[in-house]
């Protein structure tokens, strides 16, 4: 009876997580879009519905009409798979974000590993598609879509260590409350290297424009998603908006103090989280509307060459300022002095 | 049946059907997508042992990144599976003797006759008080097991240094730019106005 109880609870709290995110991923399309449209000094979308609200809806009744074709000379299975592969851990991973205080699924231990576990495995959706596809182009795309988000996991890995050594935890909600009491207090401000190269390398693992050679539409149409149709793109799509958000998401929890408020006692909650969630969100956009694709080596250049070096010496550098007790943050950190 | 036993059969039957996947599959990617199932599934088994830390970082290490690569070599390498499948019947009686004595091994171990394995307790659960999982890997590592922990350090480092080794070969023909010179570069070393009178048409 109490395994039936929590099974139901579960379903109802993944509900809670889950249908507020799909609805994010629908408005985010089109916030992208007026932003972008805003930026290039045009409208953007504003047919459909009150001023274009209902855009998102128009797009996706669009795709769930439309017939998914597969390639007579694809692998069938794998075809299939490949979107699901990319979705089904884009939406794993935020079963241990913390809204607020309290508000998560599930209340991992290992809370930071897991998303990082969880995001590693989104790659197999895009090699997958790619190879399944048996296209030239889809492949070319896989390929640079797979060595880029591995050499920038390694950068964002290295960037999370240094959160893990300020807060002394890999649990989630222990290193946003180790972030209370101000903005002073914030990861942002002594990882400030580590912030960065968490964000950009955000930007490249989620292939997105300025990073997006994965689906370069200049020089290989749309890269690894060129053969798919319909609702199959529909979930590409989906799962790359929601890693989007996740990234923004996190950024926020590690280095912007997740729900705390900015200054002491102003009252935290969830809206301070969904707040700095969305204003990372704008800048993803902005990113988008700013910058020329990079070239391809010159991404690998600045993963391998600038990012781990980076990280790299900021980690010693914390390292060394806890171990000496620097003030103003690193002289009470858990474990600081030995 | 306790629902962990169901969900453990559940992870095992998996594991083995992959496992056997793996080898007996006609395309090198299918092996390599079965050989992430399994590995994702003995996550899912180590998860069951509460062994947590050890089992995401499984996922993270050997699916995230080293089965990537593994895929991605496989993806490139047009393997031709014909000639590697001629030898599947010649080394099947040696494959066979070894996993029989495997199984035999095996047998041995379950049945408690001779490792007597019933004269040792049933670990306790761990209480959700204690440390967690990767606070006490981190303590026995870095503390009681330090020198090994750093040995392995080592050799791991020994294996990336000797790995870039062996694949760096000067290519003087290739072209690459140095950002440096480029950001340095500036009007006074690449432009010059030239000063001349004006020409008549002719």
């Amino acid at each position: 009876m109490d395994g039936l109880i929590l099974t139901i609870v579960s379903v109802f709290k993944i509900l809670l997580v889950m249908v507020p995110l799909i609805l994010s991923v629908a408005y985010l399309t089109l916030f992208e879009r007026k932003v972008i449209g805003f930026m290039h000094a045009r409208i953007g979308p504003n047919r459909v519905g009150f001023k274009g609200l209902a855009q998102p809806f128009a797009d996706v009744f669009k795709l769930l009409t439309k017939e998914v074709i597969v390639p007579t000379n694809s692998s069938r299975f794998l075809f299939l798979t490949a979107p699901v592969l990319s979705l089904a851990p884009a939406f794993a991973a935020w079963a241990v974000i913390p809204f607020t205080d309290g508000w998560q699924i599930a209340d991992v231990n290992a809370g930071l590993l897991y998303v990082l576990a969880m995001t590693s495995i989104g790659v197999y959706g895009v090699i997958i598609a790619g190879w399944a596809s048996n296209s030239k182009y889809a492949f070319l795309g896989a390929m640079r879509s797979a060595a880029q988000i591995v050499a920038y996991e390694i950068a964002m890995g290295f960037a999370l260590i240094g959160v893990l050594m300020m807060s002394g935890s890999l649990n989630l909600g222990d290193i946003v409350r180790a972030q209370a009491g101000g903005f002073t207090n914030w990861y942002v401000l002594p990882l400030f290297p580590l912030a960065i190269v968490y964000f950009i390398s955000g930007v490249a693992e989620t292939n997105r424009a300025p990073f997006d050679v994965a689906e370069g539409e200049s020089e290989i149409v749309a890269g690894f998603h060129v053969d798919y149709s319909g609702m199959a793109f529909a979930l590409f799509f989906l799962a790359e908006y929601a890693n989007m958000i996740m990234i923004a998401a996190l950024a926020a929890i590690l280095f912007l103090g997740g729900w705390m408020s900015p200054i002491d006692g102003f009252g935290d909650g969830i809206h301070w989280f969904l707040i700095k969630t969305v204003a990372l969100l704008f800048v993803f956009v902005w990113l988008r509307a700013t910058f020329p694709r990079y070239r391809y080596d010159q991404i690998m250049r600045l993963g391998w060459k600038v990012f781990i070096p980076v990280t790299i010496v900021w980690i010693a550098v914390v390292g060394f300022a806890i171990y000496f007790e620097v003030g103003p943050w690193f002289s009470t950190v858990r474990g600081g002095g030995l | 049946m306790t629902f962990e036993l169901f969900a453990f059969y559940c992870f095992a039957a998996i594991v083995v059907f992959a496992a056997t996947a793996v080898i007996s599959s006609r395309n090198p990617v299918h092996s390599a997508m079965f050989l992430v199932l399994t590995f994702f599934t003995c996550a899912g088994i180590w998860m069951l042992l509460e062994a947590e830390f050890l089992a995401v970082t499984l996922v993270l290490v050997y699916v995230g990144a080293v089965m990537v690569l593994f895929l991605f070599v496989v993806m490139m390498l047009d393997v031709n599976v014909e000639p590697l499948r001629e030898g599947f019947v010649k080394y099947l009686p040696v494959g066979l003797l070894v996993g029989a004595v495997m199984l035999v091994e095996m047998i041995f171990l379950i049945t408690q006759r001779y490792f007597k394995s019933d004269q040792f307790p049933v670990p306790e659960r761990a209480s959700a008080d204690q440390l967690s999982n990767t606070e006490m890997l981190g303590e026995l590592l870095y503390s009681q097991y330090l020198f090994q922990f750093e040995i392995a350090a080592i050799i791991l480092l020994v294996a990336i240094v000797a790995a870039i080794a062996l694949t760096m070969r000067r290519r003087p023909d290739t072209k690459y730019q140095t950002p440096a010179v480029q950001i340095a570069a500036s009007k006074k070393g690449r432009l010059r106005v030239v000063q001349m009178p004006a020409e008549k048409r002719s």
